[in-house]
């Protein structure tokens, strides 16, 4: 094992670890960022750097901002290890990667959990079929790899992902067969009384508005207030079954409307595994629906001397993740002494204005596009855990049989133990408990995560 | 195999981008170059990646960004490859992953520690 020792670890190469890496390598700290993918920018600029004039054009301009972000982390100092599967970090800052199919680890005297958010899971009728994914998937395959359905697609749920997705495809000259809208008319309604402060972050919403506009300008069907959507299947020519319909209703009225390509969305939701294989303090957030680990304001966890940027402490955005990635930086550079109190605090203070101003946007977007129950806590038949096919109904049962929580959940039917382990079923078999059992999400509890974060094999493993 | 591809590419090819020649299931496809394997496999019009250890259902992408596991394959007799994580090579020889994964192949490993079949 080597015995190598940085000053900072920063995992994740979005906004808020490419910042935080930046920023600690101007105080001349050494810095290591790891990231899983081959290339800086995260979900959010993902192929950043790769992208050429026309696709920037498409994607619009919050996506070409990502460029300077990206051009100062490379100018920093900080080293970058892409294509590093990071697979453990200790609570004493051990952290153990995998890259290249060999294991290498390292320490850390402060450690950065950038790892962003994840799309918060869908399950509906038909949502493991072969040509249904998310919103986030099918812009991935636009940025890294200008790809984009052969055919008109459907767009399901709800979120400022699955509209912005939709306004770069008609910038892109892409067909769309449908925008199939959860949100309803309640929604708009309770959503209205945090309108004052989302006028003060105008700009954001100006920007919402317009895009809805360009959607219905070029004659997008839309459909609002959607329920009981349903992924209808069909044979494909060689025999496998995949999607062929979107089965809704409308305030009672049922539509079907035929796609091969359906993208679901409701909202991001912060990827966790890090912070609860940590056992770092959490708290459910009523108003994300979600996890979000307990922070100091400079991001720090309860586990001493590890923090978290961006949307894996809550969601906040690209913008917030930048600046929550360079308030970390700071407080880092304190405690190691490269700065003093003083210096951290005058840096801090614009910082810390400019975050609580775009995250005024939160409060109006978090209650408009709140993911609906039925969207959340599915149906008995609804396959919630993908991985080994376990149905909400199974979970329901197996709550009578006295399942109190998730992790119980795994011993009655192996919910949640594939490979993904929980990523795309956690929050619902949280919210599925805790709804059965009548007690809130907090009670119940997450999966207790443990290392390795990402699989690696025995082989690997014995290599270090 | 192939059937009409979900996804096409937008973008006039780069050459970095240029086609390249990979073997799915043992079958010689052309895909684009310079991306995923998930994404060169999408636009060749592979729309089943595995199926399922479970019920044999048949599974592709959700996700594109390394949490679902649903576009696991083989890849140059390694299973359980996320392809959504694996830049496409030319020649690389690709295989849906059929139910749970098979142990790595090993020359020196007596066939019948693997007759189990897992």
């Amino acid at each position: 094992m080597a015995a190598d020792t940085v000053d900072v670890a920063v995992i994740g190469a979005g906004p808020a670890g490419l910042a935080a890496a930046t920023q600690a390598a101007r105080a001349g700290l050494s810095v290591v960022l790891l990231d899983e993918q081959e290339a800086v920018g995260g979900q959010i600029y993902r192929a950043i750097e790769r992208s050429d004039a026309q696709r920037r054009e498409i994607l619009g301009p919050d996506y070409a901002a990502g460029a300077a972000l990206a051009s100062e982390f490379a100018r920093s100092g900080a080293r970058y290890v892409p294509n590093a599967s990071v697979w453990q970090v200790t609570r004493e800052r051990s952290v153990h990667y995998l890259k290249d199919g060999k294991v290498s680890s390292f320490e850390a005297r402060r450690v950065v959990l950038a790892t962003g958010a994840l799309e918060r899971p869908f399950p509906i009728p038909g949502w493991t079929l072969p040509g249904v994914m998310t919103a986030g998937a099918a812009q991935i395959l636009l940025k890294s790899a200008g790809e984009v359905p052969a055919e008109p697609p459907i767009l399901v749920g709800c979120g400022p992902l699955l509209y912005l997705l939709g306004w770069q495809y008609v910038r892109a000259g892409v067909p769309i067969r449908a925008l199939v809208d959860t949100t309803r008319h309640e929604d708009r309604w309770r959503a209205k009384r945090h309108m004052l402060s989302a006028l003060r972050a105008w700009p954001y919403l100006s920007k919402g508005l317009q895009l809805m506009r360009t959607l219905r300008d070029a004659g997008v069907a839309m459909h609002e207030a959607a329920d009981e959507l349903r992924v209808e299947s069909g044979i494909d020519e060689d025999g496998s079954e995949r999607a062929r319909a979107l089965n809704f209703s409308v305030r009672g009225v049922s539509h079907r409307i035929e796609a091969n390509v359906i993208l679901l969305h409701q909202g991001v939701v912060p990827n966790t595994q890090f912070t609860h294989s940590l056992r770092a303090s959490h708290k459910w957030d009523e108003a994300q629906l979600c996890f979000a680990p307990l922070t100091d304001q400079w991001g720090e966890l309860d586990v001493p001397g590890i923090f978290v940027a961006g949307d894996g402490g809550g969601i906040g955005g690209a913008q917030a993740a930048e600046t929550q990635g360079e308030v970390t930086a700071l407080a880092i550079a304190a405690q190691l002494g490269a700065i003093d109190t003083a210096a951290r605090n005058r840096s801090a203070a614009p910082l810390l204005r400019r975050l609580a101003e775009v995250m005024r946007i939160r409060p109006f977007l978090d209650s408009l596009y709140r993911p609906r129950d039925e969207n959340r806590m599915p149906k008995d038949e609804v396959i919630v855990c993908r991985c080994e096919e376990v149905t909400a109904g199974e979970l329901r049962s197996f709550v009578k049989l006295g399942c109190l929580g998730p992790n119980q959940a795994k011993s009655f039917g192996r919910c949640g133990m594939g490979p993904c382990q929980g990523r795309l079923c956690g929050l619902t078999v949280t919210e599925v408990i805790a709804d059965a059992r009548s007690v809130p999400p907090e009670t119940v509890g997450y999966y207790r995560i443990r290392p390795p974060i990402k699989p690696l094999t025995l082989g690997e493993l014995a290599g270090e | 195999m192939t059937s009409k591809p979900l996804f096409k590419v937008l973008t006039p090819a780069t050459d970095a981008q240029a086609t390249i020649h990979i073997w799915f299931n043992d079958q010689p496809l052309s895909v684009p170059g310079g991306r995923s394997v998930a994404a060169a496999l999408l636009a060749a019009g592979v729309q089943r990646f595995r199926a399922t250890p479970v019920s044999g259902a048949p599974r592709a992408p959700y996700c594109m960004m390394g949490a679902c596991f649903e576009c696991l394959v083989e890849i140059d007799g390694m299973p359980s490859r996320q392809s959504c994580l694996v830049t496409v090579k030319d020649g690389m020889r690709i295989h849906s992953q059929e139910g749970a994964r098979d142990l790595p192949p090993s020359s020196d490993m007596n066939p019948l520690e693997n007759a189990h079949g897992r």
